[in-house]
């Protein structure tokens, strides 16, 4: 029997990795982040953002980190996968996170940064026309993704709805 | 730099003390609670990134049973008091007498959860009073969230205010163990997590200079 051993590579909190074929990008424990996968199957190639807020104008400081915000972080991914030979008008993307943990009454807006995350993600992947293929966002649990190269798809897991490919 | 690249040893052995008073009366409140002596480590003040946060309860998948309030106030930020699954389980046997609590497997008993909410409750807000009478600012807990799900997905949650300002978050860290029960002693973490304007408030009001 072989047995074929298959890379995993984690990407972490306000993050960005890039992967080919057969490698296994991860993240884990996702909540009201956004995990961000764009990829080109024909080329093999895919890049995964770990988005923890929606805007880097939220920024108090200037050298702020571009993996941490929706708006810096996405374009970086999809640059970067333009570079590596990845075709622009063959990109496509999967998103999962966004979900709203707490569920407070209070106007504290950081407490819906789920929604605004997802929200921003979308309109930045828009903006560069890569198309969303599938999503799985919102609600109120954690979330951990793991993409194949290999299929395209996304594996979505969480601790009380079981396990599901998008 | 930000405030927190900037921290002095001394600074951190305040906060280490802050940790210490806190966690003192938490846990004797435990003890009271389960009729029992508790233990508590020395507190430890880590300045960690975002991954290692989560490393630090078994990483960002491992299920976790928290119990998050917010802090209003004077010196505002984020407070959790987190338990494994079994350790959740074990206090809520002990507590309620109900000895086929889990917390994996749905629906889940209603008593027990109300239970750990209450536990959370009773134990954030004694570490709480403690903290505002000695550094004699105003401290407003919210209503207790109790939460079992990934620890990732849970304490980013807490890192919301810092993350706009920093990459890192000061965790004051205490466990605080059961001692007589040998077999599955309950621990806990406590993580004090201020957001960064408060720091300057707290050392202040210590009389901590630079």
């Amino acid at each position: 029997m072989v047995v074929e051993t298959k890379e995993i590579i984690k990407v972490g909190i306000a993050d960005l990795k890039f992967a080919k074929s057969p490698e296994i990008l991860r993240t884990s424990g996702l909540g009201s982040c956004v995990g961000v996968v764009v990829y080109d199957l024909s080329m093999k190639i895919a890049g995964m953002s770990h988005v923890m807020l929606p805007s880097s104008s939220l920024s108090k400081r200037s050298d702020l980190n571009q993996l941490k915000y929706a708006d810096t972080a996405v374009p970086l991914l999809i640059d970067t996968l333009i570079k590596e030979g990845a075709r622009k008008y063959a990109l496509k993307a999967k998103i999962a996170g966004g979900a709203q943990m707490f569920s407070f009454s209070s106007s504290n807006d950081m407490l819906r940064v789920g929604k605004r995350n997802e929200e921003a993600v979308k309109v930045i992947l828009d903006q560069y026309r890569v198309p969303i293929i599938s999503e799985d966002v919102g609600g109120n649990s954690g979330r951990t993704i793991e993409f194949s190269l290999e299929t395209g798809m996304l594996q979505v897991r969480t601790v009380n709805l079981g396990e599901k490919q998008i | 730099m930000s405030f927190i690249e900037s921290l002095t040893a001394y600074q951190l052995d305040t906060l280490k003390e802050v940790g210490n008073i806190g966690s003192g009366n938490a846990a004797t409140s435990l003890s009271a609670l389960l009729n029992q002596k508790v233990d508590m480590t020395v507190p430890a003040v880590r300045i960690v990134d975002f991954d290692q946060m989560m490393d630090l309860v078994g990483g960002p998948d491992t299920l976790i049973v928290s119990v998050y309030l917010r802090i209003q106030g004077d010196a505002p930020g984020n407070m959790f008091f987190v338990l494994s699954p079994s350790e959740a389980e074990t206090f809520v046997r002990e507590m309620t007498g109900i000895d086929s609590f889990t917390v994996d497997t749905p629906p889940l008993d209603e008593m027990g959860l109300s239970a750990l909410q209450e536990l959370g409750n009773i134990l954030a807000g004694s570490y709480l009073s403690a903290l505002s009478d000695f550094i004699n600012v105003l401290l407003q807990p919210s209503v207790p969230l109790l939460h079992i799900d990934m620890a990732g997905a849970i304490l980013t949650q807490g890192l919301m205010e810092l993350s706009q300002e920093s990459d890192y978050a000061i965790i004051i860290d205490t466990i605080i163990n059961e001692q007589d029960n040998e077999n599955d002693p309950i621990k806990g973490h406590f993580f004090l997590l201020p957001d960064p304007e408060s720091f300057p408030k707290i050392f202040d009001r210590l009389g901590v200079e630079d």
